[in-house]
């Protein structure tokens, strides 16, 4: 059995969340990576892709349809490469789930969406009803397409391979859909899905002002990542690329910190899985207590400076 | 449009009005309500559902909404609600036509089908309605398969705008503001297009009481599923269903000195 996974590419290196399908798809056998991009940068993105432990091979494809991994032209490729391959899997990302299902239809396949666990080449574990439950699911399809979930599978490393690199031909760019731009801030913070330490506010922060004077210096001091309940989001304090929860990033880091977040449920799917979990809130029966290993209750205006000018 | 076959209804709106027409179709999903805790069944085989509160999906709200203003703003004529699933799922049509959906098509199935199975009733919808738009909610938040939208474009062999924040029409395209990993995205997509709505895209408005018994004298059609000559068998076996391992409460720190030396010297992740 071969498997392709699409890896996602950033600066000529892979994402992390691409290098944990690529350890899970390790487990079903052996691994092809996909690598898409402008024709310019396309060949040091196959490079990054051709080192990590575990590739056998990498097909590039480049042009300016692939450039910004639109569904449209990147479906079509994986469903021109799919005869060679027993499964199609990408990470459960904005790019994995906007692509996979599309490639999915064209195949005539029932994707599987956002896999935990793998217990074999037809079976995977997957949550459901926001992870309030976990459902083994078998496949009945000749081929498999899946997301993984980054944070149920440990990243292959990203150095240490050397697989052979070869050209896919890329689809002809169309003009039913076109990029048009984006809005991605950059920041010399860790990005949150691959940090170590997470410290993530909500509505008890009040407003965004708050999140710069009163969370900043905490992420400062550990070196964090800076995240968001959904109401937090919601109410413009910050980006909704800061939201962590079912419908936002889903994050697993040794150490979160939620501040002023009570624990909806929703909230609660997109971090439990961390390793230790802080909550700072006032109110002493907030449910994120109940998931949290170490809790402190009160006002986290006094708490929090306190707590970074203690590191 | 141009090349397009209409349906008869149509040109006559176009005769009557003289105006172009513009026709959203906006699948909606009856699930369990999003504030309920669903539990596993003891025996495994799915969740417990009999007895809860169900409810249209929240992101089918938001759905229903978006298509909503773009008809009140005249970028549309007609919105029509579409549902797939048992007789009870007209009371989610009935909602969304008491929100303001023109009219409405319920297709019957045994089960719940899967996302595959959807598409396929839906691409049979949309060659009999031949809508110019479609909105969907991004995900249903039962089986969160995040999959229908995309499945849908891929077989009507449409362009997709995904996870929508934003949504303008002119020209016969689709300005779509997108939420992704790394912050925003903008893709302009011809029409016919589908659309798939996030959690920002707009807030839904609650249906006035005048608005519901008005709902009740629209328009719902009820196809049967196997009319359409579409295979829903499902491809997935549900193998079991159980509960996530549950996370342990930890204990409360009485300060921020005593949850320094904890984090230090007994999570030692500091």
């Amino acid at each position: 059995m071969t498997v392709l996974v699409f890896v996602e590419t950033e600066a000529g290196h892979a994402r992390q969340a691409s290098r944990s399908a690529i350890a899970a798809a390790s487990k079903l056998g052996e691994v092809h990576a996909l690598v898409v991009g402008d024709a310019a940068s396309v060949g040091a993105s196959a490079d990054a892709a051709a080192k990590i432990p575990g590739v056998t091979k990498v097909l590039k494809a480049g042009n300016d349809a692939l450039a910004h991994t639109l569904a449209e032209p990147l479906a079509d490729l994986l469903v021109s490469l799919a005869g060679d391959y027993s499964h199609i899997v990408a990470a459960a990302s904005s790019v994995g789930k906007n692509v996979l299902p599309r490639a999915a239809a064209l195949l005539d396949v029932q994707p599987i969406p956002d896999v935990l666990d793998i217990v074999d080449a037809d079976t995977f574990v997957r949550p459901i009803y926001a992870g309030n439950a976990l459902a083994t699911v078998k496949s009945a399809d000749a081929k498999k397409v899946l997301t993984i979930r980054a944070t149920s599978f440990d990243p292959a490393p990203a150095e240490g391979g050397s697989a052979a690199i070869e050209d896919a031909a890329a689809p002809a760019a169309g003009d039913t859909s076109r990029f048009v731009s984006a809005e991605t801030p950059t920041s010399d913070r860790p990005e949150l899905e691959s940090a170590r330490v997470i410290v993530s506010g909500g509505r008890g922060l009040q407003n965004g002002e708050n999140f710069k004077t009163v969370l900043e210096p905490l992420a400062d001091k550990l070196g964090a990542a800076i995240g968001a309940s959904r109401v937090a989001v919601d109410s413009g304090y910050v980006p909704n690329d800061y939201q962590v929860g079912q419908t936002g990033k889903i994050v697993a880091p040794e150490l979160y910190i939620a501040v002023g977040i009570s624990g909806a449920i929703q909230h609660l799917a997109g971090m439990k899985d961390s390793k230790v979990i802080v909550a700072i809130n006032k109110d002493e029966d907030a449910p994120i207590f109940q998931v949290a290993d170490y809790g402190l209750v009160g006002d986290l205006f006094d708490v929090v400076p306190k707590l970074a000018a203690a590191l | 449009m141009q090349g397009r076959p209409q349906d008869p209804a149509s040109h006559r709106r176009q005769r009557v009005s003289g105006k172009k027409t513009m026709k959203i179709l906006v699948p909606v999903k009856r699930v369990v309500d999003y504030n309920i805790k669903v539990r596993p069944k003891a025996d495994g085989t799915g969740v417990e559902t009999a007895g809860l509160k169900m409810s249209m999906n929240p992101f089918d709200e938001i759905a229903v909404e978006e298509a909503l203003r773009l008809r009140e703003k005249g970028a549309a004529t007609e919105v029509v609600a579409v549902s797939i699933g048992v007789q009870q799922a007209q009371d989610t049509l009935r909602t969304a036509m008491a929100m303001g959906a023109d009219r409405a098509i319920l297709v019957l199935t045994e089960e719940s089908p899967e996302p595959l199975a959807v598409a396929k009733i839906l691409k049979a919808i949309v060659e009999r309605e031949t809508p110019d738009l479609l909105i969907l909610g991004k995900q249903a938040i039962d089986d969160d398969m995040n999959a229908t939208g995309q499945m849908l474009a891929g077989l009507l062999g449409w362009p997709q705008g995904t996870f929508a924040s934003k949504v303008e029409l002119a020209d016969g395209r689709a300005e779509v503001a997108r939420e992704v990993d790394g912050g925003t995205e903008v893709v302009s997509i011809a029409l016919p297009a589908i659309v798939t709505a996030d959690l920002r895209l707009n807030e839904p408005r609650y249906a006035s009481l005048p608005n519901i018994m008005k709902a009740k004298k629209k328009p719902l059609e009820t196809l049967q599923a196997s009319d359409l000559g579409v295979d829903t068998t499902r491809r997935l076996t549900v193998v079991s269903v159980a509960e996530p391992p549950a996370r342990k409460a930890g204990v409360k720190v009485g300060s921020v000195e005593e949850l320094v030396e904890k984090l230090r010297n007994e999570a030692k992740v500091i």
